[in-house]
């Protein structure tokens, strides 16, 4: 029986989350001390030799972002805390658990990158997230812990797009959601112009154990390409709707049955959405996959951001796609003609499909549309949108032909 | 209630802080009336217009008027495939509105909504943003009821 691994959730239902003093009992706020003592440029380096990758999605090596910002005067340290991805609830689980491993992972970053400004950006979906943060913020600003760190916490307003960095920056600087042309990267220009870090809640959240550890030990555990652990939430028609975190070289197979005891109902599987809704649809034929990034990405998945659709038999995997493309069609910016358009035409076709209405015409159509927004959108929403479409043509192709007209 | 103008000028010195402004607006108010998205424009140095296009890019800010008890369904794909849709229904049938109406005493407004990350628990409903998980059709009665 394969076992959970606790980095990020290590503390987890063992101290008293509202309480400074229980995260203090069990080692809290050593590493800081630990990194403080650091030269800034030994302190990137070891997080970058650990081979953190960003729990966001992106799963970009952090140590290596943060490389990237150059000396100045003013920087910032900002946590993607948007968790717009339907399907996950990871974030908010760390962070109602155990908050200040995330407000330590930051400083840990400040000092690496000379900030002494922190953001956090919670969703607005989370208004009791966002109290609870602010209690934490004050304990840890009491005690003294931060140093002369200090952390601001500022509230999304239901835009997924905004869970994007350059769009969570400009609705920070009080505008609308809307992407940044890249380059410049945030990590050069971001909040208001300075060189900032931009991390998700769970790549914060591993840095304590990291400093304190080492970077081998951290590189160690798990998939070498994409060590440590992820933080991955059950939904759908699994058994246990739980969050878990495992190491990163645990199959699929043994989330869903070991750690999710199968399928509900002494039902049959059939397909699993993993990384949120963007993410890839998942046959039982690739289910000895490991969950780790890359892994994923060779069978045309994704990691994500960890969330774990699981489906079973009964399910009208059209049906599903056509919901899901709605989703896009409403929460596309605008911004670029390729998502704002393609986002609304595959939401079209789908619908059409679903009702029985399409052709074999219909479907070369959302495949060419699908290759054009992959390429051609300005950010991830429209680049990822058409995946679950691409996917399930691929592995559920005979789903689709039963609803087409003859 | 507290007023708009004394909401507002609270986050005067808080740069970007019209979101915020926003959020605590529509704390009081349930929604964003037109003098408020006037009065943020003013102090946070924007035109009208750019203000209203803040206001208006997120789905969870209204500038219409809404009841005092805001509905909200998750129609993302976990709770879709849980029966949002029969949820959704018993909602518009015990209140008598559709899907982004409000009841005709101001009590009730019913919306839909993506994710509102408690999937553990689908489907999900959230009344003035308390999530309650694992609704069905049956409890809506009783949900209503709760709300005085
Ligand atoms: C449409 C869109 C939505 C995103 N939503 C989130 C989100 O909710 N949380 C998050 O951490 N990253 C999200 N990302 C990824 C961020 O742009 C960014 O890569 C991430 O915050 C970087 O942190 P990491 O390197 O620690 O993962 C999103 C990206 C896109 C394109
Ligand atoms: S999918 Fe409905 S709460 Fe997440």
């Amino acid at each position: 029986m394969a076992e959970e691994l606790r980095i990020v959730l290590r503390n987890a239902d063992r101290i008293d989350p509202l309480n400074i003093d229980d995260y203090l009992a069990a080692g809290g706020y050593r590493a800081l001390e630990k990194a403080r003592g650091m030269n800034p440029k030994d302190l990137i380096n070891e997080v970058k030799a650990s081979n953190l990758r960003g729990r966001g999605g992106a799963g970009f090596n952090a140590g290596l972002k943060w490389s990237f910002v150059p000396p100045a005067d003013v920087t910032y340290v900002v946590c993607n805390l948007d968790e717009g991805e339907p399907g996950t609830y990871k974030d908010r689980t760390i962070v109602e658990k155990d908050p200040q491993s995330l407000l330590e992972g930051m400083a840990i970053c400040a000092h690496a990158i000379g900030s002494r400004q922190g953001f956090i950006y919670c969703r607005g979906e989370y208004p009791y997230v966002v109290e609870h943060l602010r209690k934490a913020i004050a304990q840890a600003r009491d005690k003294g812990v931060l140093g002369d760190f200090d952390i601001q916490v500022r509230m999304g307003a239901g835009a997924y797009v905004c869970g994007e960095e350059t769009a969570l920056i400009e609705s920070i600087e009080g505008h609308r959601g809307e992407p940044r042309f890249k380059p410049p990267f945030p990590g050069v220009a971001g909040l208001w112009g300075k060189p900032t870090v931009v991390n998700n809640v769970e790549t914060f959240a591993n840095l304590p154990e990291i400093v304190l550890k080492g970077a081998a030990w951290f590189a160690g555990i798990g998939t070498p390409s994409y060590p440590g652990t992820k933080v991955l939430t059950l939904t759908g028609d699994v058994v246990n709707r739980v969050a878990i975190e495992v190491p990163t070289d645990t199959t699929i197979r043994q989330v869903i049955y070991e750690f999710g005891g199968g399928i509900r109902g002494g039902r049959k599987f059939k397909a699993v959405q993993i990384g949120g809704t963007s993410g890839g649809f998942i046959p039982e034929s690739l289910l000895d996959t490991p969950i780790d990034a890359d892994s994923m990405r060779s069978i045309g998945a994704t990691l994500g951001t960890g969330a774990v659709l699981v489906m079973d038999e009964t399910r009208d995997i059209v049906d599903i796609v056509t919901r899901i493309a709605k989703f896009f069609e409403h929460e596309s910016c605008g911004k670029c003609n390729p998502c704002r358009e393609g986002t609304f035409r595959c939401y079209e076709i789908m619908k059409k499909i679903n009702a029985g209405r399409a052709t074999a015409a219909d479907i070369d159509n959302i495949m060419l549309l699908s290759k054009v927004m992959t390429r051609a959108a300005l950010c991830g929403l429209g680049q990822a949108a058409p995946g679950p479409i691409m996917t399930t043509l691929q592995h559920f192709r005979g789903d689709y032909e039963r609803k087409l007209l003859s | 209630m507290a007023d708009y103008q004394e909401i507002i000028a609270s986050y005067r010195g808080t740069p970007g802080g019209i979101i915020e402004a926003y959020h605590a607006v529509q704390r009081e108010y349930n929604y964003i009336p037109a003098e408020a998205v006037k009065e943020a424009a003013g102090v946070f140095g924007l035109s009208e217009a750019q203000a209203y296009g803040v206001a208006t890019f997120y789905s969870y800010l209204s500038v219409e008027p809404r009841g005092r008890y805001i509905i909200r369904m998750c129609e993302s794909a976990p709770c879709h495939i849980a029966g949002a849709e029969e949820v959704i229904q018993a909602f518009e049938h015990a209140l008598g509105i559709k899907v982004g109406e409000t009841t005709a005493d101001g009590k009730f407004t019913l919306e839909l909504t993506e994710c509102v990350g408690q999937c553990q628990g689908t489907p999900v409903i959230t009344i003035n943003s308390q999530p309650y998980a694992g609704v069905s059709a049956e409890q809506v009665p009783a949900i209503l009821a709760q709300c005085k």
